[in-house]
């Protein structure tokens, strides 16, 4: 299927669910959707026979500035072989989306990496810990409004 | 000041100080801890390797700081990292020496203004004896290191009290 036809069975299946899509003037042709109906439309895109978007090819927390931030899942059949890009957003204030990871398992330690740098966090993961930093460090670093500590257990952190 | 470079006459008989014969035992023998953090390791793995044999120096790798001279912190330091390696420079006996391979380890290096996680220089949390400069360190650049760490340790003295 083309990016478009992907869109148009997403729009007449969800309606209201699909906020934007695009398709022109970008690299890759996205979805954004929105995040309550995002595990549904992720259960769609996996088992649809149309779809069947096996591959769950990276998924990546943004910072949107401005209280926004975002979870971008790049999706990949390799039965049909044709990719999309599920977008959603979620708000600084509450930062909830829900969990895939018990559509792709590989959501398991890309949602803990989202969680761990951006603290979103993901409702209904098995095991939502920090995957990279340590397990007492404060904060979440590519948020844009982290301001480095002076101090990591005594050690001074800046140059 | 060689000990074997010297001619053995009078019967096999070779005066020398007593610092003189333990440091040369000592630097001849630099056993290093096997262990790196980054790209500089593989620079440090290719210089234990065959082509350029780091055993010719007498410095070969151990499993453990008990067994080890000196620690080569061949990588970034990130700040998870940074108490272990305090831990493992803690196990290891005295005498004991450190050599910071590369810039990230020497401070911070590219890491200096925004890496939020990575400690900006290892001699933040250990003495640090010899610092090779790179990015990474060439072969020759780190057994360059441990050459100038040979020199020092022949004028050290182990038998004499170090002055208060």
């Amino acid at each position: 299927m083309t990016p478009q036809e992907i869109i148009e069975t997403l729009r007449s299946r969800f309606g209201d669910a699909i906020l934007e899509a695009k398709t022109e003037g970008v690299i890759d042709p996205f979805v954004k959707v929105s995040p309550l109906s995002l595990k549904e439309i992720s259960h769609f895109l996996r088992d649809d026979e149309k779809t069947l978007f096996d591959v769950l090819m990276c998924l990546s927390g943004m910072d949107y500035t401005g209280g926004k931030l975002g979870v971008v899942y790049h999706l990949h059949s390799t039965n049909l072989d044709h990719k999309i890009v599920l977008k959603t957003e979620v708000t600084a204030e509450s930062p909830h989306a829900a969990s895939v990871e018990s559509v792709w398992k590989t959501a398991n330690w890309h949602e803990r990496e989202a969680f761990d740098l951006f603290g979103i966090v993901f409702d209904g993961h098995p095991d939502l810990r920090r995957i990279l930093l340590p397990d007492d460090w404060e904060g979440h670093p590519l948020r844009k409004d982290y301001a480095v500590p002076e101090f990591y257990n005594g050690m001074k952190v800046p140059y | 000041m060689g000990l074997l470079d010297q001619k053995f006459e009078n019967g096999n008989v070779l005066i020398t100080s007593m610092d003189g014969l333990l440091n040369w035992a000592r630097l001849s023998s630099i056993w290093g801890m096997q262990f790196g953090l980054a790209c500089c390791a593989i620079e440090m793995m290719a210089t234990g390797a065959s082509h350029y044999d780091l055993d010719r120096f007498g410095t070969f790798f151990r499993g453990t700081p008990r067994q080890s001279d000196v620690m080569i912190v061949a990588g970034t330091v990130t700040l998870k990292m940074a108490s272990r390696i305090k831990t493992l420079y803690d196990q290891m006996s005295e005498p004991r020496y450190v050599i910071s391979m590369g810039s990230c380890s020497n401070c911070g290096g590219p890491y200096w203004e925004h890496g939020y996680h990575v400690l900006k220089g290892v001699d933040r949390i250990i003495p640090v004896d010899v610092y090779v400069p790179g990015c990474p360190p060439r072969p020759e650049a780190l057994m360059e290191g441990l050459l100038k760490l040979q020199e020092k340790i022949r004028h050290e003295s182990l038998a004499k009290k170090p002055a208060a």
